[in-house]
C-alpha cells in the first residue's frame, strides 16, 4: 500500500476495501489509485470544503444539551463505501421479502390474528408491545400498506455476510443525509463518477411521493399530500423540509391543521384547504392529543378519528411500531416463512429474548459478552455494549432485565465490518452499518444503497448520529464489468 | 398558502430591511463623528443618543450599559443577543423564519442567509468589526442585498414572494420615517444654525444612510436644505427608499395577494394601505411642515404599524396570539 493507505492497518476485522491478504478488492481498486495519487493535505482541503458546504446550506441536525440546542453537521467521510451488483441484488431481493412480510404481519395483527392462532408468535408478545394499538384493531388501511417507508439496518459481520440488525417501521430518518452526501461527492470528486458506474439516488423524493399519492383514502387521484413535522426544534428538521422542497408539497406543523367533520385541513391564506395523505414525521404517541398523549402540543386533535373515518391517510400507519419492537423482531424469519413460504434471504443476527426463561437465564450469565438492547429504544439509547460497559452499567442493566423481561432483548457482539475513514489526515479503519429505505407503493421500491453510517470514534460500535456517528457515500455499481 | 408561511415570510424580510437599516444608521453615524473633530464626553453623548431613541432601545440599552458612549451603543445595536433589534438579533430572527419556510423560499435565498448567520456568529465578524467598523457595516449592507437580488432572481414572484416584498417595503417606510427622524433628536451645537455647515452635513449623513445621496443631488442642484431633503425621502415618487414608493409597492403587494382591484379593497391592510397611499400621492411639503415634521412621521409610523397588524389579522386570522407580532 502506499501514500495514504500506507499504513492502514485492517486491525482483524472484516474490511470494505481490503481483503484478509491485504489485497484492495477489485471494486475498489480504482477508487484507491485516485486517493493514492492525492496527498494529505489535498485530502483535508476537500474534506473541509464538504463539511463547509455542509454548514452553508444548514444541512445540521440539532443535539440537545440542556435547554441549549446546537447545530450540528453530521460528520461526513469522503472515502464512500462500495457495494458490487452482485452483492446489492441479494440485499434488493431480502428487503423486499422483509418488508413485505412485516406489513402482511401488521395487517394480520390488526385483523384476525392468525400468526398468534396457529401459535407462531406468542400473544402476548404482541399485545404487550408498547405501541401495539388496540384502537386500531379491524381498521383497513388504504391498499393494506402500513408501512410505507422503511429504514432497515444492516451490519456486516467477520465472515462479510449482511445481518438484518433491526427495522425502523416508525418514521426512520437521515434519507436526506443519503441524498445530500451524494451531491457533496459529485461537487468534490466530479471525475471519479464520470468513471465508475454508480447507481443514481436522486429519484428518491419522487418515489416518496408516489407511494404516498398512492396511498390516497378512496382512491382519490389527485391528493393535497403534506409532510408533518414537529417544528423547527426537532432534530431532523433540516430533512423533514429537504423532502417537502424535494418533492414539492407544504410542510405542516399540528397548528397549521384542524379537523372539522372528521376531515383534516391545512390554515392557508385562502381559507381552509382538504388534506388527503400525511408523511408525518411525528411518533404516534403524538399525534393526537385527544386519542394517545394529553400533553402533546405537536399534534392535531381529532386527527385519529378522521383517519379512522378514511377521510386522511397517514404514513407510516398508525401502530406499526410493533413490528419494529425488538422483541417482534425475533420473530421475523418466523413470520416470513408463515406468510410468504420463503426462507429469509437476509438473516437476522442471533438473539435472545428475556422475555423466554431459557434465553433469560443465559443472559444474565452472559451480560459482560452481550449487547442488550431495550426493546423500544431507538437512536443508540437505551442499550449497553457488555465488553465497554462498567460493572453499574451491567449491574443496572442486570436489574432491569429482571423487573422488565419483555422489555429486553440480548445479542452477541458482531464485530461490525470495518471501513478506511479519514481521521486527522489519517486512514483509519471505523466500523459501519448500512441503512437503506424502503418505499412500499404500488410497487417496493430501493434506492440503490442507503445510508452508511460510520462510527467515528476508535473502536466504537455506534454509528447513531445522536451518538456522535458520522456517515459516508453508498455506491451501488451498475454491473459486474470492472470501472474503466 | 399557509397562514404560518405566508406571516413567516412577511417576517423573515422585516427582518432584513430592519437588520440593513441598523447598519447603514451606524456606518453614517460614525462617518458624521469623524467630521466633527473636537469630541468630549458631552458631544459623544449628543451623538449616539439620538440612534437609541430613533430604534426606541433607549430604556433596553440603560439595562446594560450606564454611560452613552460610542462602541457600548454600536455593540448594543449590531452584537447584542439580548437586544432583540440588534443586527445579529435580527439576522437570526430572519434565518429562524427562513427555515420555518424553508421549502418555499430557493436553496439560494437560504444558503445566503444561513452563510450571513453563520458569519454574524463568528469571531471574524467581531474582528472586522474591531478593524474597521465602517468597512464592516458595507459588507453586512452588500451580503443584505444579495439576499435581495437572488430572492428576485431565484423566486418564483407568487404568493410567497409578495408577502417579501410586502414585508421588506412596510419595513423601509418605517426606516426612512426614523432616520428622518434622527434629525429631529439631533440638537445643533450652540452657535450652529439651520442651514450653516453642521445643519448641511447632518442632512447629507441622514441622505446617506438612506443610500440616497447621490439620487438626491442629481434633482436639488446643490440646494441642501431640511425641506428639500424631507421632500425626497418622504414624498419622492420613484426613489425606492421613499416613504411613497414603499407604501406605493406595499399597496401592490397587497392587492397581487387578495387580487383585489387596484383602488379598491377587500380587507383592512388595503383599505389602510390605499388610505395613507392616497394621502401620500397628495401630500405637499408645505402640509409635512405645517404638520410639523416630527408629528407627521410619528403619525406616519403609526399609520404603518396600522398596516403591519391588518396584514396579520387578514392572512393570519388562524394562528395563536403567540405566534403573532415580532
Amino acid at each position: 500500500m502506499q501514500g495514504l493507505f500506507e499504513s492502514y492497518d485492517r486491525g482483524g476485522f472484516f474490511d470494505e476495501m481490503f481483503s484478509d491478504d491485504g489485497r484492495v478488492r477489485p471494486h475498489y481498486a480504482l477508487l484507491r489509485e485516485r486517493f493514492c495519487q492525492m496527498d494529505p493535505s489535498e485530502f483535508e482541503h476537500k474534506r473541509a470544503l464538504a463539511e463547509k458546504s455542509y454548514l452553508n446550506q444548514g444541512v445540521t441536525f440539532t443535539v440537545y444539551s440542556g435547554d441549549e440546542g446546537t447545530e450540528r453537521i453530521m460528520p461526513f467521510d469522503l472515502i464512500p463505501r462500495i457495494i458490487p451488483a452482485t452483492e446489492w441484488e441479494i440485499i434488493e431481493r431480502g428487503l423486499v421479502q422483509r418488508l413485505t412480510a412485516l406489513n402482511l404481519f401488521l395487517h394480520d395483527i390488526y385483523h384476525e390474528q392468525r400468526i398468534i392462532e396457529e401459535g407462531i408468535i406468542p400473544a402476548e408478545i404482541v399485545l404487550s408491545a408498547k405501541h401495539y394499538r388496540p384502537e386500531l384493531v379491524g381498521f383497513n388501511v388504504p391498499r393494506n400498506i402500513y408501512i410505507h417507508v422503511c429504514g432497515t439496518d444492516l451490519i456486516r459481520g467477520a465472515d462479510g455476510q449482511y445481518y438484518v440488525l433491526e427495522d425502523n417501521g416508525r418514521c426512520p430518518s437521515g434519507v436526506s443525509y443519503l441524498l445530500e452526501n451524494r451531491q457533496a461527492m459529485k461537487r468534490v470528486f466530479p471525475k471519479l463518477f464520470s468513471r465508475y458506474p454508480v447507481r443514481p439516488v436522486d429519484r428518491y423524493p419522487q418515489e416518496l411521493l408516489a407511494a404516498l399519492r398512492h396511498v390516497a383514502p378512496n382512491g382519490n387521484p389527485d391528493p393535497t399530500v403534506v409532510v408533518l413535522t414537529p417544528g423547527i426544534y426537532n432534530s431532523a428538521y433540516f430533512e423533514h423540509s429537504f423532502l417537502a422542497r424535494a418533492m414539492g408539497i407544504e410542510i405542516v406543523v399540528g397548528r397549521d391543521l384542524v379537523v372539522e367533520k372528521s376531515r383534516v385541513f391545512m390554515k392557508t391564506t385562502k381559507g381552509l384547504k382538504q388534506v388527503d395523505v400525511i408523511y408525518r414525521r411525528i411518533d404516534d404517541d403524538f399525534l393526537d392529543p385527544t386519542v394517545f398523549r394529553k400533553d402533546s402540543a405537536l399534534g392535531v386533535p381529532g386527527i385519529v378519528d378522521a383517519y379512522r373515518a378514511g377521510n386522511v391517510n397517514l404514513a407510516n400507519a398508525i401502530g406499526t411500531g410493533v413490528a419494529d419492537d425488538k422483541v417482534t423482531y425475533y420473530y421475523v424469519p418466523a413470520m416470513i416463512k408463515f406468510y410468504l413460504g420463503e426462507d429469509p434471504i437476509l438473516p437476522n443476527v442471533e438473539t435472545f429474548l428475556s422475555a423466554v426463561e431459557t434465553d433469560r437465564k443465559y443472559i444474565l450469565d452472559h451480560l459482560p459478552e452481550l449487547v442488550v438492547k431495550a426493546a423500544n429504544e431507538s437512536g443508540g439509547y437505551g442499550m449497553m455494549i457488555g465488553p465497554h460497559a462498567s460493572q453499574e452499567e451491567i449491574a443496572k442493566f442486570r436489574d432491569a432485565i429482571i423487573a422488565d423481561p419483555r422489555g429486553y432483548i440480548a445479542q452477541p457482539v458482531i464485530q461490525l465490518s470495518r471501513s478506511p475513514c479519514c481521521n486527522d489526515g489519517k486512514l483509519e479503519g471505523r466500523h459501519i452499518d448500512l441503512r437503506p429505505y424502503i418505499l412500499s407503493g404500488e410497487k417496493t421500491v430501493i434506492i440503490p444503497g442507503g445510508l452508511t453510517r460510520v462510527a467515528m470514534r476508535k473502536g466504537s460500535l455506534v454509528v447513531n448520529s445522536s451518538q456522535g456517528g458520522g456517515s459516508k457515500d453508498t455506491w451501488v455499481l451498475d454491473e459486474e464489468v470492472a470501472p474503466c | 398558502m399557509l397562514s404560518r408561511v405566508a406571516d413567516a415570510c412577511f417576517w423573515l424580510s422585516r427582518y432584513i430591511e430592519r437588520a440593513e437599516a441598523n447598519a447603514r444608521i451606524l456606518d453614517v453615524n460614525i462617518q458624521l463623528l469623524l467630521d466633527f473633530e473636537d469630541q468630549n464626553a458631552g458631544t459623544v453623548q449628543q451623538h449616539w443618543q439620538p440612534i437609541l431613541a430613533t430604534l426606541e432601545d433607549q430604556e433596553r440599552f440603560s439595562e446594560f450599559h450606564t454611560g452613552i458612549s460610542g462602541d457600548a451603543v454600536m455593540e448594543f445595536v449590531t452584537f447584542e443577543k439580548k437586544n432583540p433589534h440588534s443586527i445579529v438579533s435580527c439576522v437570526t430572527l430572519a434565518r429562524e423564519n427562513a427555515r420555518m419556510v424553508r421549502e418555499q423560499i430557493s436553496s439560494e435565498m437560504w444558503e445566503q442567509l444561513n452563510r450571513l448567520y453563520l458569519y454574524a456568529q463568528s469571531p471574524a465578524a467581531h474582528a472586522a468589526f474591531a478593524e474597521s467598523p465602517i468597512e464592516f457595516y458595507r459588507s453586512l449592507v452588500d451580503s443584505l442585498h444579495s439576499f435581495q437580488g437572488i430572492t428576485d432572481a431565484t423566486m418564483t414572484h407568487s404568493e410567497g414572494w409578495h408577502f417579501l416584498q410586502l414585508g421588506k417595503f412596510l419595513e423601509r417606510a418605517d426606516s426612512t420615517s426614523r432616520v428622518l427622524d434622527i434629525k429631529y433628536h439631533i440638537l445643533l451645537p450652540t452657535g450652529e444654525h439651520v442651514g450653516g455647515t453642521v445643519d448641511v452635513t447632518q442632512w447629507l449623513a441622514v441622505l446617506r444612510s438612506c443610500s440616497a445621496l447621490e439620487a438626491f443631488l442629481k434633482i436639488s442642484h446643490g440646494q441642501v436644505t431640511g425641506r428639500n431633503v424631507a421632500q425626497f425621502l418622504i414624498l419622492h415618487d420613484s426613489f425606492p427608499r421613499s416613504i411613497r414608493f414603499c407604501i406605493d409597492h406595499v399597496d401592490g403587494a397587497l392587492h397581487r395577494i387578495s387580487g383585489c382591484e387596484h383602488s379598491y379593497f377587500s380587507n383592512e391592510a388595503e383599505r389602510l394601505s390605499g388610505k395613507l397611499r392616497s394621502a401620500l400621492n397628495f401630500t405637499t411639503i408645505d402640509d409635512v411642515f405645517s404638520a410639523g415634521m416630527h408629528q407627521y412621521l410619528d403619525e406616519t409610523q403609526l399609520r404603518i404599524t396600522g398596516i403591519s397588524n391588518a396584514v396579520i389579522k387578514a392572512y393570519g386570522q388562524w394562528l395563536d396570539d403567540a405566534e403573532l407580532g415580532d
